[in-house]
C-alpha cells in the first residue's frame, strides 16, 4: 500500500516538474536559449495568486487566471527587454542575461514581499480522498496536479500540430531563417512562446504551492532547476519529452527517498540523469540532429 | 539604437539590483546606517542576515538589540552605538561586513546571528582581540578554541540533550521519530546529541529520516516512515518553515503524533497564512516566551510591538539580552570608549566568566571559559495559538 501512495506522490510531484519543464523546453526549442529566469516566474505567479486570494478574497479561479495574466505579461516583458536585444549575440551572453534576470526577480521579490515565508492556501481543499477502505489517502492537490498536467499536455500537442500559430512555432524551431522567408513573423512567434510558457509557469507555481504551501522569494529556484533537469532528461525541445522527463524525475525522487535513503535522494536523481545522458545524449525523446557542414 | 536600449536595460537592472542589496533602503533599517552617536559612545558592531531567506532572524536580533541600546542611552551614563551590517547568512559576506565594521571603529562585537557566518566572523574576533557575544549562533564551532567568543543562546548539544531529557522526564513518548536537516550544522548537531542522550535514557528512536535545503518540500516519505513504524512523537530539530510543511502533510494522511521542537520552531505561529490549529499541542524548548507576565518581558514586548509592529521572537530577546549583558559587564569593569579593543576584550572576558546575568531569556545565566551559556530551558506547548509554559 505504501508503494502505491509513494507512486502517487511521485507522479503528482513529477506532474508539477513536467508543467515547469514545458516552459524550459518550448523556449529552448524555438529560441535555442535556456531561460533560467523561468523558475522565478513561477514564484511571481504564486505570489500574485496568494495576494489576490488572501488579501482581496477573490475566488480561486479569478486568482489563477489573474496570476496567469501577470506571468504572461512578465514573461513577454522579460523577453522584449532582456533577450530580444541579444538575439544575434553568442549563446553564452544570453545565458548569463537569463541568470541575471533570475537574480533580479528574486531580489525584487525580496524587496516587495520580504523574506518572511507565506503559507499558501490550498486551492483544491484539504479533504483527502480515501480508497481501499481508508488505507490509501490521496490529497486533492495531487489529483489536480496530475489532471492539469494531462490537460495541458493534450492542449499543447493539439496547439502545436493543428493551429497556424503552432505550426509557425514548429517552423521557427526548425529553421528561423527559412520560416521568415515563408512569411512567418519570427519575433511575434517567439513572444507567443514566452507568453504560453509563462502562463504555464503561473499554473505550476500555484500547484506547487498548493502541494507544498510555503512561499518565499526563492521558492521557484530549486523546482526550476529540477524541471530543467527533467527537460534535459526527456530530451530538451520535445514537448512529450518534458512530460515524460518530469514525471520520471518525480517518481525517481520519491522512490529513491523511500526505498534507498532520504539522505541520498537528490544524488540518486542526478545519478540516473547522468546514466540516461551517457546512453542517450539527446535525452529520452530527443532527436540527435546532424549538423550540415 | 538597439545597443543603447540594451545598455540602458542592463544599467537599470544593475541599479535595481544594487538597490536590493543596499540595506539602508530598508524602511526599518535605522540601525544599518552608520549611527550618529555622541563622541564618547562605545561602538558595538554586528552582522546578521537582514535580507535573504534567514532575514527574519537577523532583523529580529537587530531590532531587539536596538531597543536595548536606546534604553541604555536614554539613561545617560554609558553611551552605546550599534551598527548592524547585512551578511545574508553567508560566511564570505559576513567577513566582508566584519571588516566594514572594523573600519567604522567597532570595539565590541555581537558576532553574527546565524551559525555558518558566525563560525567565520568569530575566528576574526579571536585574532583581532575583539570581544564577541553572539545572540543566537548556537553551533559549538562558534566558540570552540576562542577564549573571547561567548553565546547568549544554548549551544546545539545542550538543546539536543535537554530535549531528550525533557521527553524522558515528562514521559512524552515511547516510540520516537526524528526528521532532521542533514546539510545544516544546527540541525545535525542537535540530532547527534539527542541520539546519544536518548540512548542513555532508554528512549526508543524508531525512525530517523533527513532532508536537505534542496529537498525541503515533499515530506510524504519521511512521514509515512514514521507512521508505519508507529512513532507516537516526532522530534523536529529544524526551523519552523519546513516544520510547518511536515505538520500540514502529516495531517493530510491522518497522522497525528506529538511534535517536539527546539528554538528553531519559534516563529511557526507568526507564519503568514499558516493554519495555527495544525500547531496545536506542538511542544518546544525555547528560552523566551513573549506571553510571560513579568515586567521585563511585558515592557520589552510592548516596546517592540510599537516600534516594529510585531510580537518579538526569541532572536529579538537574545539581541536585547546581549546588549544588557555587555552593558552590565561594561559598568562592572569600568570600560570607557577610549580604551583599546584588547583592553576592553580582556576586561569583558574576565567579567563574563565571573558574572551572573538576569535577562529576558533566562535568570541566573552564567558563562564558563568555553563561552557557552548555562541557563534553564523552558518547555512550552502551543495552546489556543499561543505559547504556554509546560511546567
Amino acid at each position: 500500500m505504501s508503494f502505491l501512495s509513494h507512486l502517487i506522490s511521485g507522479i503528482s510531484l513529477g506532474s508539477i516538474y513536467a508543467i515547469i519543464a514545458l516552459g524550459y523546453t518550448m523556449v529552448y526549442g524555438i529560441a535555442k536559449m535556456l531561460n533560467f529566469a523561468h523558475g522565478d516566474v513561477i514564484m511571481v505567479g504564486a505570489y500574485s495568486c496568494f495576494f489576490l486570494m488572501s488579501r482581496f478574497h477573490l475566488p480561486v479561479i479569478v486568482g489563477v487566471v489573474a496570476a496567469m495574466l501577470v506571468c504572461t505579461l512578465l514573461g513577454v516583458t522579460i523577453e522584449r527587454l532582456a533577450y530580444k536585444p541579444l538575439r544575434a549575440a553568442p549563446a553564452l551572453a544570453v545565458l548569463i542575461t537569463a541568470i541575471g534576470v533570475s537574480y533580479f526577480l528574486q531580489n525584487a521579490a525580496l524587496l516587495l514581499w520580504t523574506s518572511n515565508p507565506k503559507v499558501f492556501p490550498s486551492i483544491a481543499g484539504n479533504t483527502s480522498i480515501k480508497l481501499l477502505g481508508g488505507q490509501l489517502s490521496i490529497s486533492p492537490t495531487a489529483l489536480l496536479s496530475i489532471a492539469s498536467c494531462i490537460v495541458i499536455m493534450v492542449a499543447l500537442t493539439w496547439f502545436t500540430s493543428s493551429t497556424r500559430m503552432g505550426k509557425a512555432m514548429r517552423a521557427c524551431s526548425e529553421d528561423k531563417g527559412a520560416a521568415q522567408l515563408m512569411g512567418i513573423n519570427v519575433n511575434v512567434t517567439i513572444s507567443m512562446v514566452f507568453a504560453i510558457g509563462s502562463a504555464l509557469a503561473a499554473i505550476a507555481g500555484i500547484l506547487l504551492c498548493s502541494a507544498y504551501p510555503t512561499l518565499t522569494p526563492t521558492t521557484g529556484s530549486m523546482p526550476g532547476i529540477k524541471a530543467f533537469t527533467a527537460a534535459v532528461f526527456g530530451g530538451i525541445g520535445s514537448i512529450p519529452g518534458a512530460m515524460i522527463g518530469g514525471i520520471l524525475l518525480g517518481i525517481i525522487e520519491i522512490f529513491g527517498k523511500a526505498y534507498i535513503s532520504t539522505q541520498l535522494s537528490d544524488a540518486i536523481v542526478f545519478l540516473v540523469l547522468i546514466i540516461v545522458l551517457l546512453v542517450r545524449p539527446a535525452g529520452i525523446l530527443g532527436k540527435t540532429v546532424q549538423e550540415k557542414v | 539604437m538597439k545597443k543603447t536600449l540594451a545598455c540602458s536595460v542592463a544599467a537599470t537592472m544593475l541599479l535595481a539590483l544594487a538597490a536590493c542589496s543596499t540595506p539602508s533602503t530598508d524602511p526599518t533599517g535605522a540601525a544599518t546606517d552608520a549611527p550618529t552617536a555622541s563622541a564618547g559612545a562605545i561602538k558595538i558592531g554586528a552582522t546578521g542576515p537582514l535580507t535573504g531567506g534567514a532575514a527574519i532572524y537577523g532583523q529580529a536580533a537587530r531590532n531587539g538589540a536596538q531597543i536595548a541600546v536606546d534604553e541604555i542611552n536614554a539613561k545617560g551614563g554609558v553611551q552605546l552605538a550599534l551598527n548592524y551590517q547585512d551578511d545574508e547568512h553567508d560566511a564570505e559576506k559576513a567577513v566582508n561586513a566584519y571588516h566594514t565594521l572594523k573600519d567604522w571603529g567597532m570595539q565590541i562585537s555581537l558576532g553574527s546571528v546565524t551559525s555558518t557566518p558566525a563560525i567565520a566572523t568569530s575566528a576574526e574576533n579571536f585574532t583581532d582581540h575583539i570581544f564577541a557575544l553572539t545572540p543566537s549562533a548556537s553551533s559549538v564551532a562558534v566558540t570552540e578554541g576562542k577564549n573571547n567568543v561567548f553565546q547568549m543562546c544554548f549551544a546545539d548539544p545542550n538543546q539536543g540533550s535537554a530535549s531528550a531529557q525533557y521527553i524522558a522526564d515528562q514521559k512524552l513518548g515511547t516510540k520516537i521519530a526524528v526528521i532532521y536537516k542533514n546539510d545544516d550544522v544546527y540541525s545535525s548537531g542537535i540530532f547527534d546529541t539527542f541520539k546519544t542522550k536518548a540512548a542513555e535514557l532508554g528512549l526508543d528512536i524508531v525512525s530517523t529520516t533527513t532532508f536537505t535545503e534542496d529537498s525541503q518540500q515533499d515530506f510524504s516519505v519521511q512521514i509515512s516512515d514514521a507512521k508505519s513504524k508507529g512513532a507516537d512523537l516526532i522530534f523536529l530539530p529544524i526551523y519552523y518553515t519546513p516544520a510547518s510543511l511536515i505538520l500540514q502533510q502529516a495531517q493530510s494522511v491522518d497522522y497525528s503524533p506529538k511534535y517536539f521542537g527546539v528554538d528553531g520552531m519559534d516563529g511557526i505561529l507568526t507564519l503568514e497564512g499558516f493554519n495555527t490549529s495544525l500547531a496545536e499541542g506542538v511542544m518546544l524548548l525555547t528560552p523566551f516566551n513573549a506571553d510571560a507576565t513579568d515586567s521585563l518581558t511585558t515592557s520589552f514586548v510592548q516596546k517592540y510591538q510599537s516600534a516594529y509592529g510585531e510580537i518579538p521572537n526569541q532572536f529579538a530577546a537574545d539581541g536585547y539580552d546581549c546588549i544588557y549583558a555587555i552593558y552590565q559587564a561594561i559598568v562592572a569593569g569600568n570600560i570607557t570608549a577610549s580604551m583599546t579593543n584588547a583592553e576592553i576584550n580582556d576586561i569583558l572576558v574576565a567579567q563574563f566568566t565571573s558574572m551572573t546575568f538576569d535577562g529576558l531569556t533566562g535568570a541566573d545565566m552564567t558563562w564558563d571559559a568555553s563561552g557557552q551559556v548555562s541557563k534553564a530551558p523552558k518547555g512550552m506547548v502551543i495552546t489556543d495559538g499561543a505559547y504556554v509554559g509546560m511546567d
